[in-house]
């Protein structure tokens, strides 16, 4: 195994193992909110429960699961070895480091924030430490995929970057872009807070700041997602890719328009006015035209697929894709999903509407959907295409494998239905139990039972990825598996823009838009300086 | 339709773009139009206040919160949230009419929704949070706190009490509050 491959294992395993204790934590909070009595249930376990769940998902399984499929791709779509490959395992081990650092405070009941901080309450330092080190480990990582790809351009000049890593650096750039808001508000506001040189926190600003993470930050775990639907599931699926141009556009509206949108977080909030909360509904609803824009060519390229298998008639190539193959099947699974998180999301973003649902069930119900759902079970699809890889080892059969993406499937949407519902009769988000004697909360009973269960399936079907993952590293191996490629376009790409091969011009935009979404609001609340909240420390 | 060349791909890819800006335009035309017609529009008064000082301010000491109309006929509820209670803990106010709620914090995040209604804010140390409503029904509805403040935030719930406007009787000060008949 060279060491490039070595290094994702490792940054994959790290994400898996978060993943699956996450996942227990999940059931358990499910349980604990429900009308059923939970073992260990206090409220100030729930919370523990909640930040450690919220860490875990959120920036561990995320992160640490996009830096190994970057080192993947570099390598894969490139055919040039990774540049930095020793820098490549500082930032493992810093990022692994600030793991076990911010889990150490966590799991001694002194971080209750939850993984989106809460000031002026404050964790112990180390939390945010540890999240800074994860942070930092990725910075390094981007650096990487940058240098990875002027490497190669350098080689093949005039050339097209192959769409995989084109996508993988738009990815890195937009994580740049993105750590800012986080990074800003923890140096500058908690962790002088958490150190206890200040006694007051500015709570407006502080939101502001990380609202310029929140939404961009979901984007970051979106797109290897969106990487596998352009560059994998048509290669899986025996056929081409409709649109290389179109996948190009897709990274680079994805961009531009998924950082100037955070204060639609805040729709909410008293601390700004409704010009810019106009706005950056306003900008939200672009970042819709992306993902319809990824809908129409990767169901053209399946499409090409279907047909080239013989498929006839409007809807007989669906028929014929082969289905039995992961990587397919999650990719319809995935589409399944995101058409109801999707459209949960364009709720969300309308801005008077989302007073219907703010901070109530459905908004949980709509980030699971997306990111539990059409984000992490493509995680499952392109780990499933890139472990025979990896290990140098087929799977024996792929059923096991399929059943695992079923059941996942099954289970977020039997969670999440009943989620929306209750978010729509005002079923309120992060609390440690629910009071069943209130007759308006015992009609909510059944269905907190219903998306129990559908939590349960999510837990079994956690643990079957795991162990199918592990039963890989056992195998004797066999003959060797087929070289990991990505998909062709349909007619070969010789030459393209020089605006789609690199990233100058969408940084320069970038600037702009965050400028104009941001400059204000952030500028004001440094100019005005609004009364400061007095800080609160959790634990001890 | 087939794609035979790039020029066919980018010619159907286009159309379909255009398709769905479309599509973009006219969600955008219901926001306006909910937005500038019919006054949807997320709570967004920026009014600063002191959270340390806020029990000497002249509108949120302890005497001048809960209900009350005031000289010109408005009817303000005035709501500290802190953690883990609302002051006052149940509020009345009449169905049918204009009401505006007024909530502050002295310490941490809070933030409310009333259960039925699309009444909805965040509750910020700094900052005073108002929402304009109409209560269609009567009774009593859930008031609860909405954003995590702390290990006690499950506890934290108020009622407001929805009464039929003839019902709605302040006292000679203005005041209507829970506990008079």
């Amino acid at each position: 195994m060279n060491s490039a491959r070595r290094l994702a294992l490792a940054n994959f395993w790290v994400a898996f193992a978060a993943f699956g204790i996450a996942a227990v934590l999940g059931v358990w909070q499910m349980w604990a909110r429900s009308p059923w009595q939970a073992p260990l249930h206090t409220p100030s376990n729930y919370f523990l429960s909640v930040t450690a769940h919220g860490v875990s998902m959120a920036y561990v399984l995320s992160t640490f699961f996009i830096m190994g499929f970057g080192y993947v791709v570099a390598e894969t779509a490139l055919k040039r070895p990774v540049p930095g490959i020793r820098w490549g395992w500082i930032a493992f081990w810093m990022a692994t480091a600030g793991v076990l650092i911010a889990d150490l405070a966590i799991f001694s009941g002194n971080a209750s924030v939850l993984y989106t901080f809460y000031p002026p309450m404050t964790a112990s330092v180390w939390f945010y430490i540890g999240l800074v080190l994860v942070v930092a480990g990725s910075w390094i990582w981007c650096v990487q995929m940058l240098v990875a790809m002027a490497q190669w351009k350098r080689a093949n000049p005039g050339q097209p970057v192959p769409l995989a890593m084109f996508a993988t650096v738009a990815n890195a750039v937009l994580w740049l872009w993105t750590t800012v808001g986080v990074a800003a508000e923890l140096l500058f506001q908690i962790i002088p807070m958490a150190l206890g040189l200040v006694e007051t926190i500015d709570v407006g600003l502080s939101r502001t700041l990380f609202s310029w993470t929140l939404h961009a930050i979901v984007y970051f775990w979106l797109i290897p997602a969106y990487i596998a639907f352009y560059t994998m599931a048509p290669q899986a699926a025996g056929g081409r890719l409709f649109s290389d141009t179109m996948g190009r556009l897709s990274f680079v509206l994805f961009l531009i328009y998924s950082l100037p949108v955070g204060l639609h977080h805040l729709f909410m909030d008293p601390e700004h006015a409704a010009g810019f909360k106009f706005l950056q509904s306003f900008l939200t609803i672009l970042v819709t035209v992306p993902t319809l824009l990824t809908v129409f060519t990767i169901s053209a390229s399946m499409e090409i697929a279907g047909r080239m298998r013989g498929g006839k008639g409007w809807f007989g190539w669906i028929r014929a894709l082969p289905w039995e193959r992961p990587m397919v099947l999650a990719t319809g699974l995935s589409f399944f999903m995101l058409w109801f998180g999707g459209g949960g999301g364009l709720i969300n973003m309308s801005y008077g509407m989302n007073a219907m649902v703010h901070n109530t069930s459905w908004v949980t119900a709509h980030f699971h959907l997306i990111y539990g759902g059409t984000v992490v079970l493509m995680y499952f699809a392109i780990a499933y295409e890139v472990w025979p890889a990896l290990t140098g080892r087929r799977f024996a059969s792929n059923k096991p494998l399929r059943q695992q993406l079923w059941w996942w499937t099954i289970g977020m949407m039997v969670m999440t239905l009943p989620w929306h519902y209750l978010g729509l009769e005002g079923q309120w988000r992060r609390v440690a139990q629910f009071d069943y004697s209130d007759p308006h909360i015992a009609e909510w009973g059944p269905w907190v039972l219903v998306s129990l269960a559908g939590g349960v399936l999510l837990l079994l079907s956690a643990l079957r990825f795991i162990v199918n993952l592990l039963s890989l590293h056992w195998r004797a191996p066999g003959e060797a598996p087929p070289p990991l490629e990505f998909a062709r376009p349909a007619h070969e790409v010789t030459q393209v823009p020089a605006v789609l091969n690199g990233f100058s011009l969408w940084n320069l935009l970038v600037l702009i838009l965050m400028a104009a979404a941001y400059g204000f609001p952030i500028g004001h609340a440094l100019v005005e300086r609004a009364p400061a909240a007095i800080v609160h420390r959790m634990g001890g | 339709m087939a794609a035979r060349t790039e020029q066919d791909v980018v010619r159907i890819e286009t159309r379909w773009a255009l398709a769905m800006c479309g599509v973009v335009l006219v969600i955008l035309a219901a926001i306006l139009y909910a937005s500038l017609r019919i006054h949807v529009n997320p709570p967004s008064n920026v009014e600063l206040i002191d959270p340390k000082t806020l029990h000497l301010s002249d509108e949120f000491t302890e005497a001048n919160l809960g209900t009350r109309v005031g000289p010109d006929g408005a009817i303000v509820a005035r709501i500290v949230a802190t953690q883990f209670e609302f002051v006052p803990r149940c509020v009345v106010l009449p169905a049918g009419r204009r009401v505006t709620l007024r909530f502050a914090s002295p310490d941490v995040i809070h933030g409310i929704l009333v259960s039925g209604t699309n009444v909805n804010t965040m509750v910020v140390p700094g900052y005073v949070s108002q929402v304009h409503t109409e209560f269609q029904k009567t009774g009593d509805l859930l008031m609860p706190c909405h954003e995590y403040c702390g290990l006690g935030h499950s506890q934290m719930l108020a009622t407001v009490r929805v009464v039929p406007a003839d019902r709605f009787k302040p006292d000679a000060d203005g005041r209507v509050s829970c506990e008079q008949r």
